[in-house]
């Protein structure tokens, strides 16, 4: 673990040793740690799936594995990670560890639900980890009715279960930065005085707390018309199909929001740090998260377009989505101004930033396509979709996530990862990405539908070209995993600042002690004034 | 090895659907490349030169921001508008388009043509006229997509969806299931083949064809005794079918509703979910004696019954007058 140097200085990580003090922690920074791990773990299997998809799609007969086992991984790379790696990854890792410490907190408001909420996610894993290991789950990580409910013959339940609870550990996450926002900032941090991450979190928790009981209903009643045979959702039962698809996309069209407004967040913490300047518009910034939390209940009813909803239901819907793009591009609009006449670095996390923020724009601007009722049509369920959403969650929340655990990573551990291959891999997972799904737009315009085991010839030279990206983009995630562990323990050391970043976190030491502060911080500036910190850079 | 970037257009909204992606492509690419050029061009301009410079802290202009909100917030209006125009001519069907019935299955598609030729996996139409679709499953969620003629509509068992497009050029082009439907779901897939109209009617002629729809929707009707209570002179103890196609119909909770295909198509399975008004929940539920390919033909039969000249708009919410 961390050793030499730091060794005097007691700091969260060597105040306690053993497993019990791991497990029974009620410290939010170690708790982040937890989840870190978690969610490593989660998408490593989350992406080994993936790999099996893609080699699987480099022949369009298929001999790899058979339909039922393609379906099964398709289903499980989706349900992990959507459930076990997107929606906690930010929030519940950068959150838990950085939220109380940049509003100058010791802790968050609920420790122990905050523990709690860990071993719910845990709990949950092992629930879905179970199902795959038993045989897996064949429905699609967006459990059709009556598909799901009446026809599959694989692991539902148990499958449902562990979202089911998982869903929980989201709410209790949700709750406690809410309260954690509203009941203890420090003396000074006024609300328009948060860091724009806490700004974005908040947002993010609102959706968590609001959005997420619907899912666990929704899975209640999966679980009843599966086990109990009541009639809700299969018509020979005397349910409504479409039902189900209302119900589940009132909570998972939020949950994209969950998945990429902390990213957003991550990207206006970097963007001003590496700019050396306030983010520019930041009320409009702060607002516009808030603004999408709002309206990221209104639009569910765009996934249903070609569901027999009625016209003037998917007019109204298509209409509200185009009002959810705004905010967006008034955060990427404010981000690009921000690099105006500022001092501009090319550290890592900036450049991960800048990816995002490409990524973002191509992911955001397709949006505006599948938002068009006549494109939607064609080209909804097919690659074109999968293009989209791979662009905002993995070009999105990915880099986000990414750029911000190397920004905070010297505060983290009190070292520094090594620069050059750091922005080498930002590079090799730039390109990767876009070689493999900028392929997927073009696909799924020409009609490729999602979910296809085989397919006909003439889609073969792209979805080659997508299995080539893809293995560039895992060569460019495993790059990462190497020199983080190796930091831990040759890297730098880490001073408490080296960024020369303003929020209250980089000014307390790396990593930092138990209680997060030594004295209690006071405020007594905006967010993001750099006159206060420049004295401090370390030169050199 | 083909390597196409744009699918074929083969049906009128083809050419519709690829217009409005024309325009979304050209302020996406417009708006990439401002975003992408200015990003690279203040980054390099910017660099950091020292460790220790500090740039001035720039006012927010709120013009500014109004300005790059409203922008484009005005042309996603021109894109909400333009697609939902294409979305709401898909949802009309022209009056003189022909019918075809649809049943999705695990993993097949079963298509009906009036004349009675039934086909799986394929289907054929003529060229130039327009194609309504009513469709429906047997099991689970279905999608009938055509890349081609950039047309997609649901196939939900327990009701009718539609669907339609005039084809454009004859060949024969790709019909996929597009909602995952399970294990098969990527074999669930067909051709559309569009014929000169002559070379449609040479098919249609020597297909194998035993009886219309609607014949074999009569032969039906007759072998279930529906005409037991559904007297066609109104004497039954059950409405009177003849001339309900289209009409309006007052229900007995005081609603009135249009009799389409799917108020058949529940009235057969679900017969006491809509009682007409002054009728009696009488009839026993058909689900599980008829398949959705039998009901289809009952409805094209009760559909030939047409309209009797001069009766009323409206289905009379009494029996006519049950002498006794």
């Amino acid at each position: 673990m961390i050793t030499a140097a730091a060794q005097e200085r007691e700091h969260y990580l060597n105040a306690s040793y053993g497993i019990k003090s791991w497990l029974l922690t009620k410290d939010h920074k170690r708790i982040g740690l937890l989840y870190l791990f978690t969610v490593t773990l989660f998408f490593f299997i989350g992406g080994a799936f993936a790999t099996l998809i893609r080699i699987e799609l480099l022949t369009p007969q298929g001999g790899l594995v058979s339909s039922e086992t393609y379906n099964k991984l398709f289903t499980m790379h989706g349900v992990t990670m959507v459930f076990f790696f997107l929606i906690p990854s930010i929030p519940a890792t950068l959150g838990n560890f950085f939220l109380p410490m940049m509003i100058g907190a010791r802790d968050l408001a609920f420790p122990r639900i905050n523990l709690l909420s860990w071993y719910l996610l845990v709990i949950g894993g092992l629930f879905a980890l179970f199902a795959m290991l038993a045989g897996g789950v064949d429905t699609g990580w967006t459990f059709y009715t009556p598909y799901s409910t009446t026809y599959s013959n694989t692991w539902v339940i148990a499958t449902a279960l562990g979202i089911f609870v998982a869903g929980f550990s989201s709410i209790l996450t949700g709750l406690n930065f809410v309260v954690t926002v509203h009941r203890m900032r420090a003396p000074g941090m006024t609300w328009f005085r948060m860091p724009l991450f806490v700004w974005s979190n908040y947002a993010t928790a609102l959706i968590q707390i609001l959005g997420t009981p619907v899912l666990a209903v929704t899975m209640v009643l999966v679980f009843c018309e599966r086990v109990f045979h009541i009639g809700i959702f299969d018509p020979a039962l005397g349910g409504d199909p479409v039902l189900f698809q209302h119900l589940f996309w009132f909570y998972s069209h939020p949950a994209v929001y969950i998945m990429v407004l902390p990213g957003m967040g991550v990207i206006s913490e970097l963007i001003s740090v590496f700019s050396r300047k306030p983010v520019f518009g930041y009320s409009f910034v702060a607002f516009s998260s808030v603004a999408i939390a709002v309206l990221g209940f209104l639009v569910w009813g765009h996934h249903l377009f070609v569901s027999t909803q009625s016209v003037y239901a998917g007019m109204v819907f298509s209409f509200l989505s185009y009002f959810v793009a705004i905010p967006s591009a008034i955060k990427v609009f404010n981000w690009t101004a921000t690099l105006y006449k500022g001092s501009i670095s090319f550290a890592t996390p900036m450049l991960y930033a800048f990816g995002f923020i490409g990524l973002f724009t191509i992911g955001g601007l397709t949006g505006l396509f599948v938002a068009a009722l006549g494109i939607d049509v064609h080209v909804t369920d097919t690659y074109f979709v999968i293009a989209h959403f791979h662009y905002i969650m993995v070009g999105g929340t990915i880099m986000a996530y990414l750029g911000g655990l190397h920004y905070w990573w010297p505060k983290i551990t009190g070292r520094m990862y090594p620069e050059l291959w750091a922005r080498l891999s930002a590079l090799v997972i730039f390109l990767g990405f876009n070689l493999t799904f900028f392929p997927q737009f073009i696909l799924g315009y020409l009609g490729m539908p999602r979910r296809y085991h085989v397919y006909p010839d003439e889609f073969q030279v792209l979805h080659v070209l997508s299995t080539a990206g893809a293995s560039v983009l895992a060569a460019g995630y495993l790059i990462p995993m190497v020199y983080f562990v190796w930091s831990l323990r040759y890297g730098q050391m880490a001073g408490a600042n080296p960024w020369g970043a303003t929020g209250l976190e980089w000014q307390t030491a790396s990593p930092p002690p138990v209680h997060n502060f030594d004295e209690m911080p006071v405020v007594t500036h905006e967010a993001y004034d750099y006159t206060t910190v420049l004295g401090e850079v370390e030169v050199g | 090895m083909k390597f196409p970037l744009f699918p074929e257009q083969a049906s009128n909204f083809a050419p519709e659907t690829d217009h409005l992606l024309y325009f979304l492509l050209a302020v996406s690419v417009f708006f990439t490349v401002l975003i992408f050029g200015a990003i690279f061009y203040l980054a390099i301009r910017y660099r950091r030169r020292s460790d220790r410079e500090l740039p001035r802290v720039l006012h927010t202009p709120m013009v500014v921001e109004v300005l790059w909100t409203v922008l484009p917030f005005g042309l996603t209006m021109i894109m909400f508008g333009w697609g939902a125009s294409i979305f709401f001519h898909q949802s009309k069907p022209p009056d003189n388009a022909l019918q075809i019935y649809v049943v999705g299955k695990q993993w097949m598609w079963k298509m009906q043509h009036m004349e009675g030729q039934r086909e799986i996996n394929e289907l054929h139409v003529p060229v130039g006229r327009p194609i309504r679709l009513t469709m429906t499953s047997e099991d689970v969620i279905h999608s009938f997509f055509v890349p081609a003629f950039r047309t997609k509509e649901d196939v939900v068992p327990g009701r009718y969806s539609t669907s339609w497009w005039t084809p454009t050029k004859t060949g024969k082009y790709h019909l996929f299931c597009a909602e995952y439907c399970g294990t098969n779901h990527s074999r669930m897939i067909g051709w559309i083949y569009v014929m000169e109209p002559q070379e449609y009617q040479n098919w249609l002629s020597g297909g194998r064809a035993f009886g219309s729809l609607s014949e074999n929707g009569e032969k039906l009707f007759q072998d279930l005794a529906c005409g037991n209570c559904h007297k066609a002179d109104g004497s039954g103890r059950c409405p009177n079918l003849v001339g309900l196609f289209g009409r309006n119909v007052q229900l007995a909770d005081g609603r009135t509703i249009r009799a389409d295909e799917g108020y058949i198509r529940e009235s057969i399975l679900q017969p006491n979910a809509k009682i007409v008004a002054g009728y009696q929940p009488l009839m026993p539920t058909f689900q599980g004696l008829v398949t959705e390919e039998g009901v289809l033909q009952l409805v094209e039969y009760i559909k030939s019954l047409g309209r009797q000249p001069g009766t009323p708009a409206e289905v009379s919410p009494n029996p006519p007058a049950p002498k006794q």
